[in-house]
């Protein structure tokens, strides 16, 4: 599984990456991958604002449609509008071309609570093994 | 051969599990005298007693192949030629169910593919689903959808009041739980101008019919006219939603030209008879660049591992079986049947003959429109109007038609009923099926009664 140590991330499989107090926001590898091939990304507009848990962009996969929820309370300033294009980038490289929004951070704190790259880690291995056993 | 899951002991488990000593006791609540009455049914009769019974109690309808119609307000007497009941007839296509698995189902869904493909010519959008139950449900559909393009952010749902009415009490039903805002509609005589009035930032979409319920036409071009209205309710980032008669479209500008985002209509003009009320089918199409939110099934052009063109429904992850409660909307089937008998229809008239079944109804309905005018105490109220016109009468138009019935002739909508201004108003209907002898008769009745 791809991991950046830079990111934290979701229980719902989203991750952010904190840049003073912008953000970029995607989905993880372990996502993309339980996804399967990625056929279109809906994002919301520019100027949306979002509270942290809300849904903020549809992601479409020849399985399934799921939602993706906000890692950290903020608005919206630029969206990757390459994925509308190219949405295959989700799978392909899901932590860094394939990245949803861009956003400026409400409250940066909002983020040290959620899991850095190794926790994730371990709550997906865990997942994993949960499948396993049923 | 009954098959019958469960055995006693499943029952009897279940049972006790929920406390109950017998089956017979969950139906306590139902009266004995009512829970298995002895119906009073006649002595057996044989098949052929049976077949000349059912005849008997079918001739008590007034069919269409004994009474002339001049009745019309959303359901439309027009020729179907035989070609479309040969096909619609084959086995393959009316046992067929959904065709989820394309390797077995080419069949069914080109023709649903080549339905769509006719439906988006005929109306100028860009993407067709297969159809919903009727042209009521699809109304109510596509203001939903219109929600959902607006991110479920804008709540006002404007509704012209000539809109048929029972759409529109199909549409109240459908919002009634969802926290859309119905309006526009009050004022039964609101023109295009009075629903431009009430956009603004909330305003999910407009939704209107042309022609209108009364037959009109209503006018496309210019500020005042319906280009102007989707170009009010575009600048509030809202959409235009038109209700069509597929027929009229043989002869008038698709909606696709005047600025709609969703069209829908009633299909059943389109090679599916009156039969009563139904079954009948909605037509359904949008631009492109909505179709992620469009409701209902959706069959599209593809291509096979070894090259070769084939069909598959697509863009499933919008509808329920896959997205459950988060789908695009609740209905998950199509009216298949009468889908293709109206893409048969289509396929068979062609561009030219629809418009010629389009003229011949413009055509008869304005002659009997000019020869009722003339007639003292009937008075035409429409200007321009398409297959149908109202007519205000000296006589109440519940007596009229009564008349008229008698004299095997279904007359005209009795308008009263749910506009009050047209208390003594009739809407009549003329198609391509009615001769002008036909015609002649009607006037020749009403003027006995002028």
């Amino acid at each position: 599984m791809r991991l950046d140590q830079k990111c934290r991330y979701n229980k719902t499989h989203e991750w952010i990456r904190v840049e003073r107090c912008e953000a970029l926001v995607g989905i993880t590898d372990y996502a993309q991958d339980q996804l399967s091939n990625v056929v279109f990304v809906e994002l919301p507009e520019i100027g949306d604002e979002f509270q942290q848990g809300d849904v903020f962009a549809v992601v479409e996969s020849v399985k399934a449609a799921s939602e993706c929820y906000m890692p950290a309370s903020g608005n919206i300033i630029a969206l990757n509008e390459e994925l509308l294009e190219a949405p295959e980038l989700v799978n392909e490289e899901p932590c860094t071309r394939g990245w949803f929004v861009r956003i400026a951070l409400d409250n940066p704190t909002e983020v040290d609570q959620l899991m850095d790259a190794q926790q994730y880690e371990a709550y997906v291995s865990r997942l994993v093994e949960e499948e396993g056993r049923q | 051969m009954t098959y019958v899951p469960h055995t006693d002991a499943d029952r009897e488990a279940m049972l006790k599990a929920i406390g109950v000593r017998s089956v017979e006791e969950l139906f306590a609540d139902i009266p004995d005298s009512v829970r298995n009455p002895v119906l009073e049914l006649p002595p057996p009769l044989s098949e052929m007693e049976v077949l000349a019974e059912l005849r008997e109690m079918s001739e008590g309808n007034a069919d269409l192949d004994h009474y002339t119609c001049f009745l019309g307000a959303g359901a439309y007497n027009h020729f179907v030629p035989s070609v479309v009941d040969a096909v619609i007839s084959r086995a393959e296509f009316y046992t067929a169910y959904t065709p989820y698995q394309p390797e077995i189902s080419q069949g069914t869904l080109q023709t649903i593919y080549e339905y769509q493909s006719l439906v988006c010519g005929l109306t100028g959008m860009e993407v067709a689903n297969a159809s919903h139950y009727d042209g009521a449900t699809a109304l109510a559909e596509a203001s939903l959808m219109a929600f959902e393009v607006s991110r479920r952010r804008k709540h006002k749902v404007i509704v012209a009041p000539d809109i048929h009415p029972e759409y529109r009490q199909v549409l109240r039903t459908y919002l009634r739980s969802t926290g859309l805002l119905l309006m526009g509609d009050e004022d039964p005589q609101a023109g295009l101008e009075d629903l431009a009035a009430l956009i603004d930032g909330d305003t999910a979409c407009v939704l209107v019919q042309n022609p209108n319920f009364f037959g009109e036409l209503l006018p496309t071009d210019g500020d005042n006219g319906l280009s102007g209205l989707a170009h009010a309710v575009h600048e509030a980032s809202g959409l235009l939603v038109v209700v069509v008669d597929p027929i009229s479209l043989g002869l008038f500008k698709p909606p696709g030209e005047y600025g709609a985002d969703i069209v829908v209509g009633e299909g059943q003009p389109l090679g599916n008879p009156i039969s009563f009320g139904g079954p009948y089918l909605g037509l359904f199409a949008c631009r492109d660049k909505y179709k992620r939110k469009m409701p209902g099934r959706l069959a599209g052009a593809t291509m096979d591992t070894r090259g070769q063109r084939g069909f598959v429904l697509t863009l499933a992850t919008r509808e329920q079986h896959i997205r459950r409660e988060k789908a695009t909307s609740n209905i998950c089937t199509n009216q298949a049947l009468c889908a293709l008998a109206a893409g048969v229809y289509l396929a068979v008239m062609g561009r030219r003959g629809l418009r010629q079944v389009a003229e011949l109804c413009y055509h008869k309905a304005h002659y009997a429109a000019r020869q009722i005018n003339k007639l003292p105490g009937f008075e035409v109220q429409s200007d321009q109007f398409f297959r149908e016109f109202v007519v205000r009468c000296p006589q109440p138009p519940v007596e009229i038609n009564a008349r008229l019935l008698e004299r095997k002739i279904i007359g005209g909508y009795d308008l009263g009923r749910e506009y009050p201004h047209l208390a003594d108003c009739v809407l009549l209907c003329v198609t391509e099926m009615n001769t002008r002898e036909q015609i002649d008769r009607l006037v020749a009745e009403l003027a006995e009664l002028s």
